[in-house]
């Protein structure tokens, strides 16, 4: 992210901020919090800066260290700058005993890079993540808001090069 | 062959519709109970059907819906636990995903009988498109009139919103997500109060898993005592089995309760039997916190009766020989699978997923992990065993919310039925193939 870039809400997502605060009743809209963080993740290069927060904070009306404690206790935000395409595998249960582990260790080998780390041109991170809810379809992976089931090595190789030709980052707002 | 409730439209072409839904009968539970039933009577009904949470404890839930308090002038607000994360479970995403108009129906019907006007459905962050659908399913029925004010022109208004998480097991635990959707981070609250009293926003509040929501509507359409005469015993009804692991066809299978677990794993009508021909190791049967079974005992209890698919019989002789239904969430391991490296992976996710409010579930999860660490690195003691199983001990009981039990348990239960197994590791990490820094340390070979 450039260093002068303002930070503000495209117009819609300032409306959709503004309309998701009226869920909740006069004096509650800090529930909005973890959906404002969502958009906020989606639009500002898929990670939560300081400034991000603090704007969030601005719209909700509330101090900033709200937002952080929020921001830092859930695994969907991401408090450091991540790829275009972050690459999250289940490594918990029926993922593991179907071979999760030996997609994580592919997936690293061919982007030269551990579980938390981007690789060199921002394409990709490796993220490792807890049951996603899809053990049926195990292994699997979630990329964006899209989840890849069944995996096998080949499809794996697939995804990664449909992904990087593709170019574009990857949020879980995407309509899909 | 099994009667089907939830599930009897699953594969209709567009059931996800409101118009293809409701050409299947959508919507009549909730004509039927604004127009001609008190929201007590709605509340008898699910009472009579012997309904029990679907969501893991297994809490009867007209009982439940009975102890919301009532103060005059005090909203009340019924909020469904879409958070589906324990480990194995997926059956509320495949309903949701499928018929998300049966959740947005059993949410109206189970807001009139608890008279909440502003309701909610939390969904786990990583289901976002499955958010997508939900909200594409109110407005339908915003736009066909069940959902805003004067509900098919009786007095009754209500308004639903999904409300999407970002991440954390914990925030399954009904205090821990009422904390999430008041915007704070999910640590789980000190009880009591319960919700009933002071929920969200401190107002009485009802937190229901989706499936439970789902089957208000067969309820009240069907009547409570015609689903009371399902199942077997206090296990009334039918439930949504997850199942997943070493078998054939893995899936979210709707039982009715009471199927032989024998039959549920070897039949073609569900599981179709363990991958490869290979035999069945271990099962554990109601998502991660249960504990594991061995082959011998998920089949047949210590008494040595067939072991059948209903909260009773899979508890059947306690934690010694027993497990729990839970959520449903049923993990299959054929004979390849290391028990002890499981535990592991198991223990892994409590301590990364423990929200550190408590001593001994912050500290006790890591301690664990690391021993079983150790272990599988094949650098562990006889001395190690007996400390896992002393301070998984020590947690029980211990703690703010039941993650501290659900992260002993399956130690415990490892111990307990595959304590050979443990002490292989410790004896001849040679023999092992998993201890890959014994070997290097040693410069030996896999296996
Ligand atoms: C650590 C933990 C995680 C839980 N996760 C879920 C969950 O993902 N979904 C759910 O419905 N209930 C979950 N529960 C149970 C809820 O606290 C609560 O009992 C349930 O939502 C009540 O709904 P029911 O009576 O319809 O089952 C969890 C409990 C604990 C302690
Ligand atoms: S038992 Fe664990 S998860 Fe539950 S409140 Fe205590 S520390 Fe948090
Ligand atoms: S274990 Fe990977 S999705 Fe559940």
């Amino acid at each position: 992210m450039s260093n002068n870039k303002k930070i503000e809400f495209s117009p819609e997502s300032l409306a959709l901020a503004h309309k998701l605060m009226k869920r909740y009743p006069e004096g509650k809209q800090k529930s909005a919090i973890i959906p404002i963080l969502h958009i906020a993740q989606a639009e500002f290069d898929g990670w939560l800066s300081a400034p991000v927060m603090d704007y969030v904070a601005s719209i909700l009306k509330i101090q900033p260290i709200e937002v952080y404690e929020v921001a830092s206790f859930y695994s969907m935000f991401n408090l450091k700058p991540v790829g275009k395409c972050v690459i999250e595998v289940c490594r918990t249960s029926s993922c593991w005993l179907l071979g999760a582990e030996d997609i994580i260790a592919h997936i690293g080998k061919k982007l030269n890079i551990k579980p938390g780390q981007t690789t060199a041109d921002g394409m990709f991170t490796l993220k490792t993540v807890e049951c996603l809810g899809s053990c049926g379809t195990a292994p699997m992976l979630q990329c964006g808001a899209k989840y890849h089931e069944n995996l096998t090595l080949e499809k794996v190789d697939a995804l990664l090069d449909e992904l990087k030709r593709e170019g574009k980052r990857k949020t879980y707002l995407d309509k899909i | 062959m099994g009667k089907k409730l939830l599930l009897a439209h699953d594969h209709v072409p567009g059931i996800n519709t409101y118009e293809v839904y409701r050409q299947h009968g959508g919507y009549a539970s909730v004509e039927k109970a604004l127009k001609g039933m008190t929201p007590d009577a709605v509340t008898e009904e699910v009472k009579k059907s012997g309904l029990r949470g679907r969501g893991g404890a297994g809490f009867p839930t007209g009982m439940k819906w009975s102890f919301l308090a009532k103060p005059p002038g005090v909203p009340r607000y019924l909020v469904c636990n879409a958070d589906e994360s324990e480990p194995g479970t997926f059956k509320d995403r495949y309903l949701m995903e499928r018929i998300p108009h049966l959740l947005i129906e059993g949410m109206i019907t189970s807001s009139y009988a608890l008279g909440a006007r502003t309701s909610y459905i939390y969904i786990r962050g990583e289901y976002f498109y499955v958010s997508r659908i939900l909200e594409k399913a109110i407005e339908e029925a915003y736009a066909n009139g069940w959902l805003g004010q004067n509900i098919l022109g009786t007095d009754y208004s209500l308004d639903l919103y999904v409300q999407v998480g970002a991440g954390a097991y914990i925030c399954g635990e009904e205090t821990a997500l009422i904390e999430s959707l008041e915007g704070k981070r999910g640590n789980p609250r000190i009880k009591p109060p319960f919700p009933a009293v002071a929920g969200l926003w401190g107002c009485p509040t009802v937190v229901n898993n989706v499936e439970t929501i789902a089957a208000v509507v067969p309820i009240v359409n069907e009547g409570g005592e015609a689903y009371a005469k399902i199942g077997i015993g206090k296990s009334t009804g039918t439930k949504l089995i997850s199942a997943s692991g070493h078998i054939n066809k893995p899936g979210v299978y709707e039982i009715e309760l009471g199927v032989p677990v024998e039959e549920f794993i070897y039949s073609e009508q569900y599981c179709g039997g363990i991958r490869g021909g290979r035999k069945l190791k271990a099962v554990v049967a109601g998502g991660s916190s249960v504990p594991i079974l061995s082959a011998e005992l998920i089949l047949k209890t210590a008494k040595g009766e067939p072991r059948l698919m209903t909260y009773e019989s899979l508890s059947d002789g306690g934690f010694q020989t027993g497990t729990m239904l839970g959520s449903g969430g049923f993990i299959v391991m054929d004979e390849t699978t290391s028990i002890v490296k499981n535990l592991w992976n198991f223990t892994r996710f409590y301590h990364h997923e423990s929200c550190g409010q408590c001593s001994p579930c912050r500290e006790g999860t890591g301690w664990m992990e690391k021993i079983l660490h150790k272990i599988l690195d094949g650098h562990g003691t006889m001395a190690d065993i007996d400390l896992l199983w002393d301070i998984q001990s020590k947690i029980e009981g211990k703690t703010i919310c039941p993650l501290g039990e659900a992260a002993a348990w399956p130690v415990a239960a490892a111990i307990r039925h595959f304590r050979a197994e443990f002490e292989e590791y410790v004896k001849n990490p040679q023999n092992i193939k998993d201890v890959k820094h014994y070997y290097r340390l040693n410069n030996l070979q896999p296996a």
